[in-house]
Formats: C-alpha cells, structure tokens, sequence
C-alpha cells in the first residue's frame, strides 16, 4: 500500500483513483458477474459491463443469472474454498445475511467507489442505502401494487395504494401477494390503523403480530400467496386477481411495454434496495478487476444510464437529474420511478437490521399461518 | 452289468481306501492344499471385481454418499458456539442460578472470546445461529462486534496513566513472548513470516487471564492482517484481563518487567473500576438479559437435538423440552400433508396408469407404439412447461373454467377453484409422475401371457372373474414398483407444489428448500430432511412387511 501511495504521489495521478486500480498488470482477464436475469440484467449489460468492455478490449465478462439461490450457492462455495463468482447482485437484506456470515466481503465505501461528479464522497452520495459495509447499492425498487383498469366497479375511484387491498367491499375480487412476512405484515399494521412511525414497534409484541394477522384473516382466502415477482404479473395479466403486489419494474414493463390493462397504486410502496455485494475470499489478481469494474459500474452516470433500460430509481443522490427517456420507447422514465415525488406521497422503507432479527420467526410464525 | 457293479464297487472302496490314506488335505496340482488353492482364485476373482466397479463405487462415495453424509450430519453439528464462544462456554458451565446473571468472570470471558471473533469475523455467524432460537441475537451480536473494542479501555487508559510504557508493544512482548519466540520473529523478513505466536514460560501462571488474552491478540492479528504484534498495541481487553489479574496478585512474577508489573499491581486496586457487564450493558442492553445468556448456554454443546426438536414442532428451552406455541406449529403439519399429498397421487396414478397400461399391453403393436410415444411424449417435455401448462388449463380465468362456464355447468361468478390449492397440486403431479405408474406396469404386462385368461375363460370365467382372479395377481408386481417410484419421486417433490401448490398444497421440500437457500439455516434443513429421508425408509420398510419387495418387478 505504502508502495502504491508512494506511485501515486510521483506520478501525480488523481487522488480519487482508489489505489488498487493502480495493480493494473495483476488485473484478471475475465470475471462473472451474477444477476438476476431477464429485463433487469440486460439493463445492467447495457449500461455497465458493455461501456466497461468498451473501454478495455480483451476482458471478457460472464453473467450468470443466479442471483435467487446467491446465499446458498456462496455459502457452498466458500465451504468448498472455491469461489467461482466474482461480483454479485443480491437484495440488501441478503446482502446483510451474507456479511454476518463471512461470505461477502466488508469494504470501504470511501476508499472503493467513485465520489459524486460535485466531489461529495461515495458514502454521502449513497447516503442511509449503505445498510451493509459489504454492500454496494445500485437501485431503488418498490414492491407495490397494479390493479386491473377494467375490473375496477363502475362509479368507484381507482384503487391508489396497498390499504385498497384490504378493502374487498369497494374493490372485490382476488388479490395476489408474496408468500412471506416482509412488507405484507407491515401493510396489514398500517391499514389497520397502525402510525407509520409504530410499525415495527409494534410487531415486536405478540397483540401487534395478532393484529396484523387478524387483517391478513379478511383476504386470506381471496389471496393468490406467489413465491416469484413474474407469477403476480402473470395472474394480472390473466385477470386472475383483481389486485397484486410486485416490482414496480416489472408492472412497469406489463403496462409500458406490453400494454397490459394494469395501473398503478403507489401508496404505501415498500421500498427496497439491491446490490452488489463481492464475495469473500478472491484471489488478488480477480479482485483488482472487480474493484476496477465497480469503480466505473457504480458511478453518477452509469447509475444514472441504467434507468434508461429499466424503470428503478438509480442508488445515487446525484444520479436523480441525469436520469431521462427510456432507450427503447422515448416516454420519459422519471414519472415511473418509486422515487417520484407523486408517487411517494407515502412510503414505506423496509427496515432491514428489524428484519435480520426478527425474520427467522416471523417467517416461521407466518408459513404456519398460511398452512392453516 | 456284473462287471460295472464289481468295477462300481471297486472303485468305492479304492476311495474309501484313498481317504483313509491320505490322512492330509487334498492338494492342487501344484501341491498346495486344494481348500487354501480355491480360496485364493475366489479372493483374486473377487478383487478383479471389486477393481471393475471401484471407479463407479468412488464416484458415488465422494459424490453421493459423503456429501449427503455431511449434510445429515449438520442436523446435529452445533460447534459454531463451542468453538468461538470457548471461554465463555466453560465459565457458563458453573452458572447454576438462571434466574440471575452470570458474574463477572462469565463476563470477561466472554469479552475476551467476542473480541477475538469480531476480530475474525466470526461474532455475527454467531448471531446468525442463536437467532434461529432467540429473536434479537443477531442484531445483539453484529452491535456488539462494533462496541466490544470500548469493553476495557476504562482500565487501558488508568494503566497507560501510571506508566506510557503499558502502551508501548515492546513491553508487552518482553512481558509475554518466549524468548525463542522473540529470537525467530527477529529473523523474520517480513511479517507474514513470523513464527506462531508462543508465551514465555511462567507467565500464564503469575498472570493467567491476561496471558491467555495476549496470546489471543497476537495469534490473531498475525493471522488475520499479518500484523506484527512488535508494533501493534493489544486489545483493551487485554488491559482488562490485566487489570483482573493483578487484583488477584502476580504469584510472586520475578521475570522481565517485574518491576513495572508489581509497580501497576499497588495501583491497581486504587483505579476507578467498572464491572464488565456494565460494560457490556453499554454497548447493548440486551446483554443484562438473562434470556441472553440461556440461549447461549442452552446451545453451548457441539451436538445439538435442537434442529431436530425444530423439525418437529418442540423447543430446546434452558427448562427443557417444550412443544412450540400453537401458532408457530407447522412441520408435523406439513409432514401429514405431504405423505396424505403423496399417497393420494400414487393412487391418481394407479386408477389413471392401470388402464392405459394394459391398452398399451394388449393392442396390436402398431396401435401401443403410437400410444407409448403419446405416454413418453409429456415425459420428455420440461418440468416447468407442463406445471405452467396445468396453470393456463386449471386457473379461474383458464380453459376448463372458461369451458365449464361456456357449457352452463358452473356459474360465472362461482368458478372452481381448482389451481393454487391441494387439488392443483394432486392433479399437476398425477400427470407428470404417470410415466413412472404406466412404465414398470406396461413392462410387467406385456410379460403376461394372453393364453391364461383365454383359458380362464375358456374354464367358464367370466370378463371380471378372468381378469381378477387371474390376470391382476400377476400384474401386482408392477403396481408395486410404479408405487414405489411414484411415491418416493412425490414425496420429495418441490418445483410443482411450489408453482401450484397455493397455500395449502405445499410440501415439506418446499420448506427445507427455503431453509437452505434462503434463510440458510442449514441444519434445520439437514434435520427436516433427514426426518423425510426415516419416513421413506420406515413406509419402505412396511411395504416390505405388507407387500413384500421380493414382488416387485420392473419387468
């Protein structure tokens, strides 16, 4: 380190170039890169790893698509001291179960990512979404619901959130939600009348989890329970619920790109983050060039660039005014992103170190529940 | 006919004559005994054998059987908490009193061991573990991991007031390193070449605490950052330790820098003190919690019937056994649906299987390939392609909905429900494990010869009391092996239930799949699926018991 500082010095360089991209002889010539396939990734390729290739001719970037089985499949590998992955996608509560685990490696923010094109350092541009010191952020995303635009009753206002879910006399018919505790526990607190600011207090007592319960009991028999985001789009596009929760990315591609007969109904969106995470244990030559694609893949304007392919909220604050017209069908994409001031009248941020907690048995509590 | 009985008798008695002779083994032509001779060739036909399948034997040694071996294994294995937490195991062992908090020793002990897991990486795994049985414990001990460099700096800094030199790593290491550790680390070019850390002789008996804390130091930051413990100041646990060592006295330490340690052991008892599970308390409230530590203690042994008591509904709590709360009940649940799920697709399988199969048997070769080809054909289609297929078909906006409302017999408004529940599930899995049904009974079938219930017939039987009494019995062989199969295959099945299964047609295997790639609780994932694995041995065994496995034939 010493040494590097000292050729940075003598050579004049930047002071923001972190130092290890300085090992450029000892950077590997290819790397896999681990996402979540679909519409998602080929943002990523088009805004990240083909303007890096671009850039260095010669490295050869492989995507896998395994970002749904990351947790076990990194565990396995580090197990059998072999990591195959250099760089991986995962959800920021995955991200957290991994670094408590010693599967992901702990970085320094500061140190490893590109500060602002303002000069403000990576760690404030980024801001309260580094939940993790292994976490690299990238998007905002919300799970949040579309409805049928033709199945609304006639002489009713559109639905316009997730309370509108729990009401079947306005708006009958089936619903679809994600089988697991997250988000739906705290959507049948809030509409039950729960303040926003008590949510999570209140879970943590048995009359708080009874309740939120009791709201789920009203809609459970008219709930399709999906386990993949694609399966909720697939029953709105089928008319098979009336209502569904899901990534507004997704929705945003049913209704934009598909012309699906869906809306949207923002309110109380859940937000979420994901990112990158780089697997603990690379060999030096492997991580010099995962460090030097993340310097590059996760400044303002990359961020920024892949909103062009997809319809999620770029992780920094100083990508927000570059973000502009979809690539492929020229509407602009700002009023798409759960970050809109219109759409985020009422949000809701999922409060991960919560859920790191009580995950385990809250999720226990409510497969039992499902079951019976 | 004389002579050959004389020449029978004859040669009977030149045996006998032989025998009586030849008092000795019988031998091989080569003169070794004939027993010792045959046994050989046996033992050598048998090693060429063992050599012929030994590759095939390895591969599925290292392949199958290890790997699953390991994975059953992790159903009990709990060493995670022994082997970070050792200290604070073996002070926990004499923590009688549960309702109060364990004093102060069980305190520092486990501030020594948590600041060397921090420093490893290692507290939060813990964390994770625990909180698999007590909410909270993984947040307590990521905190924890954060705060743990505070625990003891109270005693660091009075330490480093009496005497600059207590900062200072030379005097440490001139304190606690064996001077052939010294020597050797002298020679060392660079810092990932140093030798293991090794203390010097006496001083873990003058001053036991601090120098097992001090060794914890340098060993790991030797091996964690190749630091060198000659130019790194310890831990403040360290000073914490030394500070609990010298309130009990130095046993009379007359080696290097006695002078400076019995000058800090008069002072000692004058130093502003604060009680480690204050300290504790500081950085998390939760550790004044004697919750806490019974979790901790409940689960310090390296073998654990927890997982297993998770698997079926109990709880490991430091008063025992305990059924979980009603609410929380789920796996025997499961297990009763999956076996009821599986047993009721055998028979689906049977009722659909039996018919075709014997058309398959019976018609003219032409006719039964074309059918075979029809009954291969899904079999060769992908697993998900025909789950979602059944999804377009049985959903409420789907065909046969759409069909029966088009045809009046079920209302708009009423559709069935018939996806997204235990019926989707049954019916989705039904067709896909047909293959296995209709298969061994097509093969058993066709070994069946037509002349026999012709001449049952023939004997004045009529249609049924032929096929009955006389064709069915020969083609049980079959229902049993495409049970066998279809039942084992459905047991564990995972994909469809997932996709179809809604809410109430979901396996156990879509539970220890969640537990392995999602929540990575790994052993109780081991500990369900071991359970799954005795619930097919056992029903295997009492298929042997009713049935008998001798008749079961694939053909």
């Amino acid at each position: 380190m010493k040494l590097k500082t000292a050729m940075l010095l003598t050579t004049g360089a930047v002071i923001a170039v972190p130092a290890l991209v300085l090992a450029e002889g000892h950077m590997s010539d290819s790397m896999t890169l681990v996402s979540w396939g679909g519409a998602y990734q080929t943002s990523q390729i088009r805004a990240y790893s083909d303007p890096y290739q671009e850039m260095n001719p010669g490295v050869e970037v492989i995507w896998d698509e395994s970002s749904n089985e990351a947790v076990s499949r990194l565990r396995a590998m580090n197990e059998a001291g072999n990591v195959t992955w250099d760089l991986v996608d995962v959800e920021a509560a995955d991200a957290i179960r991994l670094c408590d685990e010693g599967l992901a490696m702990e970085i320094d923010h500061d140190e490893v990512l590109a500060p602002a094109p303002d000069g403000t350092p990576a760690s404030e541009d980024f801001g309260d979404l580094l939940v993790s010191d292994c976490f690299i952020p990238q998007i905002v995303f919300s799970t949040t619901f579309g409805y049928r635009t033709d199945q609304v009753p006639e002489g009713v206002a559109a639905p316009t959130g997730a309370c509108d879910v729990f009401d079947l006399e306005t708006y009958p018919g089936r619903r679809g939600l994600n089988r697991q505790p997250i988000a739906n526990m705290e959507w049948a607190l809030l509409c039950s009348g729960v303040a926003y600011e008590d949510v999570y207090d209140t879970l943590e007592t048995e009359e708080g989890i009874a309740q939120a319960f009791a709201m789920l009991d009203t809609i459970k028999d008219e709930t399709i329970w999906w386990s993949s985001a694609a399966e909720a789009i697939q029953l709105l596009a089928d008319g098979e619920v009336f209502m569904a929760s899901s990534f507004n990315g997704r929705l945003f591609s049913a209704i934009e790109e598909q012309g699906q007969p869906i809306g949207m109904a923002w309110d109380w969106q859940m937000f979420d983050i994901d990112g990158w995470v780089i697997p603990e244990g690379l060999p030096e030559d492997r991580l010099a060039r995962v460090m030097d694609f993340l310097h590059f893949a996760t400044d303002t304007q990359r961020l920024a660039d892949q909103a062009l392919y997809i319809s999620y909220g770029p992780a920094r604050a100083s990508s927000a005014p570059l973000v502009g017209n979809h690539a492929d069908l020229g509407i602009p994409m700002a009023p798409h992103m759960p970050t809109e001031p219109a759409n985020a009248e009422n949000t809701f941020v999922n409060n991960y170190e919560w859920w790191a907690d009580y995950r385990d048995d809250l999720d226990s509590r409510f497969q039992a529940w499902l079951a019976q | 006919m004389t002579d050959a009985a004389a020449g029978m008798g004859r040669a009977a008695s030149d045996a006998r004559k032989l025998d009586a002779a030849a008092t000795g083994p019988m031998l091989a032509a080569d003169g070794r005994p004939l027993k010792a001779s045959l046994n050989r060739a046996l033992r050598a036909q048998k090693l060429r054998a063992l050599a012929l399948i030994a590759p095939l034997l390895l591969f599925i040694l290292v392949t199958f059987i290890a790997p699953i071996a390991d994975m059953l294994f992790r159903s009990v294995e709990n060493q995670i908490v022994s082997e970070t937490l050792p200290r604070t195991v073996i002070a926990l062992e004499d923590w009688q009193e549960t309702s109060q908090l364990p004093g102060e020793d069980a305190y520092a002990a486990l501030a020594y061991d948590f600041m060397e897991a921090a420093e490893r990486r290692e507290h939060t795994r813990v964390g994770s573990r625990l909180n698999y049985e007590t909410t909270g414990m993984s947040s307590l001990f990521r905190q924890s991991g954060r705060g743990i460099d505070d625990v003891g700096e109270i005693y660091a800094d009075q330490f480093v007031a009496l005497n600059p030199a207590w900062e200072e790593p030379a005097t440490w290491v001139a304190l606690m390193a064996s001077e052939r550790w010294q020597d050797e680390a002298a020679e060392a070019e660079t810092d990932a070449a140093l030798p293991r850390f090794e203390l010097a002789p006496g001083i873990a008996e003058a001053l036991p605490e601090t120098a097992d804390a001090y060794r914890s130091f340098a060993r790991t930051i030797m091996s964690e950052d190749e630091d060198d413990p000659r130019a790194e100041e310890p831990w403040n646990t360290v000073y914490l330790a030394l500070y609990r060592d010298l309130l009990a006295g130095t046993g009379g330490y007359d080696g290097p820098q006695a002078a400076m340690l019995n000058e800090a052991a008069a002072a000692v008892p004058g130093f502003e003190a604060a009680s480690v599970q204050a300290q504790f308390a500081d950085i998390n409230e939760d550790w004044a919690d004697t919750e806490v530590w019974e979790t901790i203690e409940a689960f310090s042994d390296p073998y654990t019937a927890g997982y297993f008591l998770a698997a079926i509904d109990m709880q490991l709590t430091p008063d025992g056994i305990e059924a979980q709360p009603e609410e929380q009940q789920l796996y025997i649940l499961l297990f009763q649906r999956t076996i009821f799920m599986s047993l009721m697709i055998t028979f689906s399988c049977i009722l659909l299987g039996y018919p075709i199969a014997y058309l398959l048997s019976n018609l003219p070769m032409r006719t039964s390939n074309l059918l075979l080809i029809l009954v291969l054909l899904p079999f060769w289609t992908s697993l998900l392609v025909r789950t979602s297929a059944w999804k377009v078909l049985l959903q409420q906006e789907g065909v046969i909905n759409d069909i029966l409302v088009w045809i009046g017999l079920v209302a708009d408004d009423a559709r069935l429900q018939l996806i997204n529940n235990q019926l989707g599930t049954i019916i989705a899995m039904t067709h896909i494990l047909l293959p296995f049904m209709i298969l061994p009974l097509y093969s058993v079938m066709k070994t069946i010869p037509p002349s026999y219930v012709r001449a049952a017939k023939s004997l004045g039987a009529t249609d049924w009391t032929a096929f009955w009494r006389v064709y069915f019995p020969q083609s049980v062989p079959g229902i049993g092996a495409g049970c066998i199969l279809v039942f084992i295959l459905a047991i564990g099945y995972y994909i469809t239930p997932e996709l179809v299964g809604g809410r109430t047609g979901t396996f156990i295997s879509n539970r220890i799949a969640f537990h392995i790639s999602s929540s990575l609780n790994w052993g109780l994932a081991a500990a369900l699926g071991s359970i799954l694995l005795a619930l097919v041995l056992a029903l295997y065994w009492l298929y042997d018991r009713i049935v008998g496995i001798d008749n079961v034939k694939l053909g």
